[in-house]
């Protein structure tokens, strides 16, 4: 018998989780991991915590130093996969080698916009904030009496700002939006976390975009100018979808159906890489969060090694923390809203007739997960008690019968 | 596995639970002088309303989503006791946004707080049952 081959491109969330689930079903495939960071796999989205002391580099290892090993994976570390060949089935090498699949993942990430800003390049000192690297080169740039400008107010921008806070003089972000954390957060959210970012000394201009860099001057299209000695761009991402152009279906990111295949034959991708279906929404949309690229890696995985798995849960969802606040969010802002601003908390739910469409929660985050999980099981209100479960987040909400089998029955 | 199963018809709400949970961490010899006066974090956590009481803790899945959402690595699964490292942990709160029972909290210093079983105890029963007066709460398979 001739054993499988399984490739896999990113050694992040989703190509690890596609890894174990791999080895956990099929004991004698090989596995080969081809990464273009010279690294053991670690945590992305711990490069702030990196900066502000809270980690190291051997805490931040995504798995521990015997995962290869055990699980059997080659590591290609530091090797970047230029062409897919999906007719021949291999993938070539930015050395020249060539390796061939039976079952290829697509796993390749995201990578930071840079947005085309006249100037842009008269620059010395710009950084981005995706990687280990591009921590790396900032640390070392980093100090007391440096003046930083942040492009960009969403989760990597702002968690960039709390990591360099202590080791950077002043800190300003701009941004195009009139509300920091776009993506997560409403108005009123905004309002919050930002007052309490500004409370921690971070500037804000927002509402304003940079028209024009001049060395270390930016002019804003507001007629203001911000001097800095250091830039950081974080304004959004890009998935990575190079690899698969002209072979599978791509619109913003690599389409992948809820088995996590694409449209090309034993081609599977997962993670910030690829759009799927949000169930909150039921839009197609580019979901690039860590568990879910787990969750997709993992159903690649075991569809790769020839059984059958749907991921069909994805749903938006954050847990971020800024100075010791700490934000939950889940799903689509739509529908009707519940508002509690009890306790110096501020808790929406967005829901519909039927179901919970998504919630906003700052400062007191217990049991969040109660919520998501109405979210992601689209779970009918009538069966609980919403007016309870709105109140605060338990199973007392959920009927005797559905507790016996949660705290009685194995999962 | 075993896990720990509660029943919430013999759960009579008095919170010992809680209590034995918080003084198995302590390495101390006297619950009262232990805990007397110290703001508890136990690991296992009580619902109440209206008369209907049970006690909550990490159901220790089989496909936990605590552990395939962990953004560090630090939540495990070792021989279906779902831990987690303190030492990798960095506090994000990510298990509590996916735990679906609610089961995971965190104690004023926010450090994440979930039922580990006691399996580092001598005896590898959880203080919880031990601790239950009516035997609501008891710890064997259940396939």
């Amino acid at each position: 018998m001739r054993f499988v081959r399984y490739v896999i491109i990113g050694n992040s969330a989703a190509g690890i989780g596609a890894a174990e689930k791999i080895r956990q079903l099929d004991k004698t495939g090989e596995i080969i991991i081809v990464s273009n960071e010279p690294h053991h796999t670690y945590s992305r989205p711990l490069i702030s915590y990196l900066l502000q002391g809270k980690t190291d580099e051997q805490r931040m290892k995504y798995r521990d130093d015997t995962f290869y090993e055990r699980n059997e994976c080659r590591l290609l570390a530091g090797k970047t996969v230029i062409k897919v060949w999906p007719d021949d089935k291999y993938v070539e090498l930015d050395d020249g080698e060539t390796i061939p699949y039976d079952k290829l993942l697509v796993a390749t990430g995201s990578s930071a916009f840079i947005p085309p800003i006249e100037g842009l390049d008269t620059v010395t000192d710009k950084y981005t904030f995706m990687s280990l690297s591009d921590a790396k080169a900032l640390q070392t740039a980093l100090g007391r009496d440096k003046k930083v400008l942040i492009l960009g107010a969403g989760l990597i921008g702002l968690k960039c700002a709390e990591g360099i806070k202590d080791k950077t003089g002043e800190i300003t972000v701009v941004d195009l939006a009139p509300g920091i954390l776009s993506s997560i957060l409403d108005e009123e959210g905004a309002r919050i976390v930002q007052s309490h970012l500004e409370s921690e000394g971070i500037k804000f201009i927002l509402s304003a975009g940079v028209k024009s860099f001049c060395g270390n001057t930016a002019r804003l299209d507001n007629g203001k100018t911000v001097k800095f000695d250091i830039l950081v761009i974080a304004v959004g991402v890009r998935p990575n979808t190079k690899l698969l152009e002209g072979i599978a279906k791509i619109d913003k990111g690599i389409v992948i159906n809820d088995k996590c295949e694409t449209t090309a034959q034993d081609i599977y991708a997962a993670g910030d890489c690829t759009q799927s279906t949000d169930v909150s929404s039921g839009r197609s949309k580019i979901m690039a969060l860590l568990p879910n690229a787990y969750m997709q890696g993992e159903c690649a995985g075991a569809n790769m090694a020839g059984y059958d798995m749907s991921f069909n849960k994805a749903i938006p969802m954050n847990a971020v923390s800024f100075f010791g606040l700490h934000i939950i969010t889940a799903g689509t802002y739509q529908g009707d809203v519940y508002t509690d601003k009890r306790d110096g908390g501020y808790k929406k739910l967005f829901y519909g007739p039927e179901r919970l469409n998504g919630y906003i929660l700052i400062k007191n985050v217990d049991k969040a997960g109660i919520y998501t999980a109405l979210i992601r099981e689209r779970t009918p209100l009538s069966s609980i008690d919403f007016s309870l479960i709105c109140e605060r987040p338990g199973l007392m909400a959920f009927t005797r019968i559905a507790r016996e089998r949660i705290l009685g029955g194995a999962q | 596995m075993k896990r720990v199963y509660v029943n919430e018809k013999w759960c009579l709400g008095c919170h010992l639970c809680e209590y034995y949970c918080a003084f198995a961490g302590t390495g101390k010899k006297d619950m009262a002088k232990a805990l007397k006066g110290v703001r508890i974090n136990p690991r296992i956590k009580l619902e109440e309303k209206d008369g209907i009481t049970f006690a909550v803790s990490c159901r220790h899945c089989k496909e936990p989503l605590c552990v395939k959402g962990c953004i560090t690595g630090a939540l495990t699964v070792t021989d279906g006791v779902v831990t987690i490292d303190h030492e990798k942990c960095v506090k994000c709160f990510t298990c509590i946004l996916c735990c679906p029972y609610g089961a995971i909290s965190y104690s004023e210093d926010k450090t994440v707080l979930k039922c580990e079983l006691c399996i580092k105890s001598a005896d590898r029963i959880p203080a919880c049952v031990k601790g239950c007066p009516n035997g609501a709460i008891v710890y064997e398979e259940r396939g």
